[in-house]
């Protein structure tokens, strides 16, 4: 048996979980330069997904796919220095401003091309937008079976995969045939650490346009070690219908976006006096907020 | 056509609350935009669920009803939905943000080529005027949800698609009877008509459905807690207080990272969002993620030391004091003044 080949779907996004005072701009909208950037953490629990499969059925191969601008090509090293194998980053500016329906069509393009595949392993959600929406829409638009909220890989045949999958008032074990889209929840293991021989290997693990903008020449490396080129694909190699792509391909539109502030009403400030709390006990008795 | 679109979770044989609740919402949207409400039950048979569903203000049930269509399965659920939507065009389709909704909307939004908005806390009937197309949209479903982190509202609208899908967190919307006696009627759909035998090829092995222990949601009265409280003994008054005024308890994820209460009482934006009747929050600052799981409380008494506390501002009463000398006379003065 030589084993699976896996995709895994990760997005590069702006750490909303330590968001600090300049986060915001005056005008409400985000100041996304005043954030890191880091692997999406459900994302990175789907690649320890991948791994461990790849642990179990030695042969197989896991691929990065990610889509952003160019510097997204950070986490196709990071998944590197973990033990994926290779990366592909789409990337175009007429990518810009999708919203899932959008971005989940321009990916389900990417993950054809890819083809043959077994298995595609992706976060439940990004933590930039919550929306759990791109892994269900792709695998729709792929025509395969979608698998939400995996904490844990059973088993797995070239027939089919058996997940165990976290509810949110339990859990549920279901069996798929292969390929199937699995989508992995907060809850199932963090992924393992970075390998120290694996970030000496793919240090230099770079895309054609990082490799041109790069003073450094690695170029020659490149040659002798191709396993250090990360493709790049744009929207002509994905043959796209631009039409279905950034903000026309977008039927979500953001009509407002207020930056959330307390918006003070009237309160009343009172002291901790016996009479005090009487008062207000004897009122909430009366207008039957307590019984 | 162009009505109101509910799919209905079904649970053990029975709706489950955020369904109803947006049966609640979607009664109140079709009043305003002049259309019907319809609801959608994919399962087995259950017995007189138009008992259940029709009081709610709902036009038209459509049923699906065969043993395979329990437990939920993606695959056939999202067929069924998918070509409903395309013979009866509903404006609108609302689905529950729970594990089933958010599994089975995406699906559905991505097959009809739809706009779909997650984790709605509002929904809101309104127009926009695209400046640059000369278009002027009315009747629009704001689509109103925190986002980045619940750092920023955003409104989002879906002007040229329809339906205008969005997934609704449970309970952010109340859950009222409409009319007892309300006259809707029942279609059903014949199974082999929607459903293909390919949508099988998902078999649930197991299946564990834990029955909820702890009801902060449903709960009128939350007396909850912050770091303030300072530790998990005098989190011990916070329970008394809810034993006595018939409440549950809660917390702040700080109180939660700190140990003092279990996780599953958390409110807030990773938590639980609750809307009781009164909310009580001692030693609670107020911070944004927290705010955005309890402002919607009809009534908010805040008890904390500090007079500056961002919580003060959104809350009705602020009482400004020492948590653990201000619930010790509130539960003395409700026992001296209650009947």
């Amino acid at each position: 048996m030589k084993g699976f080949k896996i995709i895994v779907l990760a997005k590069q996004v702006p750490d909303t979980r330590n968001v600090g005072k300049d986060a915001m701009k005056a005008n409400g909208t985000v100041n996304r330069a005043a954030l890191p950037a880091v692997f999406n953490p459900e994302d990175l629990k789907a690649l320890e997904q991948a791994l461990r499969v790849k642990d179990n059925h030695p042969g197989s191969t896991v691929t990065i796919l990610t889509m952003g601008p160019g510097r997204a090509a950070e986490i196709i090293r990071e998944g590197l220095y973990r033990g994926a194998d290779d990366g592909i980053l789409i990337t175009d500016r007429k990518f810009a401003g999708s919203d899932t329906l959008a971005t989940s069509y321009a990916i389900s393009l990417a993950i054809k091309k890819m083809a043959p595949y077994d298995i595609i392993f992706g976060g439940r959600q990004a933590i930039d937008g919550d929306t759990a929406q791109v892994g269900p829409q792709a695998a729709e638009k792929i025509g395969i079976p979608q698998i939400t909220y995996c904490e844990e890989v059973i088993s797995i045949s070239k027939k089919n995969v058996r997940i165990k999958r976290r509810l949110e008032r339990g859990v549920e074990t279901v069996e798929s045939p292969l390929p199937v889209l699995v989508t992995v929840h907060g809850s199932a293991p963090d992924c393992r650490s970075r390998n120290g021989k694996l970030l000496m290997k793919y240090k230099h693990a770079e895309t054609v346009t990082e490799m041109q903008d790069n003073t450094d020449d690695y170029l020659a490396l490149h040659d002798t070690r191709p396993y250090l080129n990360i493709q790049e694909w744009t929207v002509d190699d994905l043959n796209a219908d631009e039409a279905w792509l950034g903000l026309s391909g977008s039927p979500t539109k953001v009509k407002k976006v207020t930056n959330v502030v307390f918006t003070a009403k009237e309160s009343k400030v009172m002291g901790d006096k016996d009479e005090e709390i009487e008062e207000l006990i004897k009122e909430l008795l009366e207008n039957h907020t307590i019984g | 056509m162009n009505n109101i679109f509910v799919y209905c979770e079904i649970e053990e044989g029975a709706v489950v609350d955020v369904s109803l609740e947006l049966l609640t919402k979607g009664r109140k949207l079709a009043d305003e935009l002049k259309c019907e409400l319809e609801a959608v039950v994919i399962g087995n048979e259950i017995k007189d669920i138009e008992k259940v569903i029709f009081p709610y203000g709902v036009d038209t049930l459509f049923l699906a009803q065969e043993d395979r269509l329990y437990p939920y399965l993606t695959l056939p659920h999202a067929s069924i939905m998918t070509k409903l939507i395309k013979e009866e065009k509903p404006q609108i389709a609302l689905f529950g943000a729970t594990s089933i909704g958010r599994d089975i909307a995406p699906r559905i939004a991505s097959a009809l080529k739809c706009g779909l908005t997650a984790d709605c806390t509002s929904l809101e009937i309104g127009e926009h005027v695209d400046k640059k197309q000369k278009q002027d949209y009315q009747n629009l479903l704001y689509q109103i949800r925190p986002a980045f982190g619940g750092n920023i509202i955003a409104t989002i609208i879906n002007p040229e698609t329809r339906p205008q899908m969005a997934t609704v967190r449970e309970g952010v919307m109340k859950k009222e009877i409409f009319a007892p006696n309300y006259a809707g009627k029942v279609r059903k759909l014949e199974f082999s008509k929607y459903v293909d035998e390919t949508d099988f090829v998902v078999k649930i092995i197991e299946r564990h459905i834990e029955k909820k222990k702890i009801d902060i949601k449903h709960s009128h009265i939350i007396v909850s807690g912050g770091y303030g409280v300072g530790s998990k003994e005098n989190f011990a008054m916070l329970f008394e207080l809810a034993d006595v005024l018939g409440g549950e308890v809660g917390g702040s994820r700080a109180a939660v990272d700190a140990g003092y209460i279990p996780h599953e009482r958390q409110v807030g934006q990773t938590g639980i969002t609750v809307r009781p009747h009164l909310y009580i929050a001692c030693g609670i600052s107020g911070a944004v993620q927290h705010r955005a799981g309890m402002e919607e409380s009809a009534m908010i008494i805040s008890i904390n030391k500090d007079p500056n506390a961002p919580i003060n501002n959104i809350a009705d009463y602020a009482i400004i004091g020492d948590v653990g000398e201000v619930i010790p006379k509130m539960i003395k003065y409700y026992k001296k003044n209650a009947k």
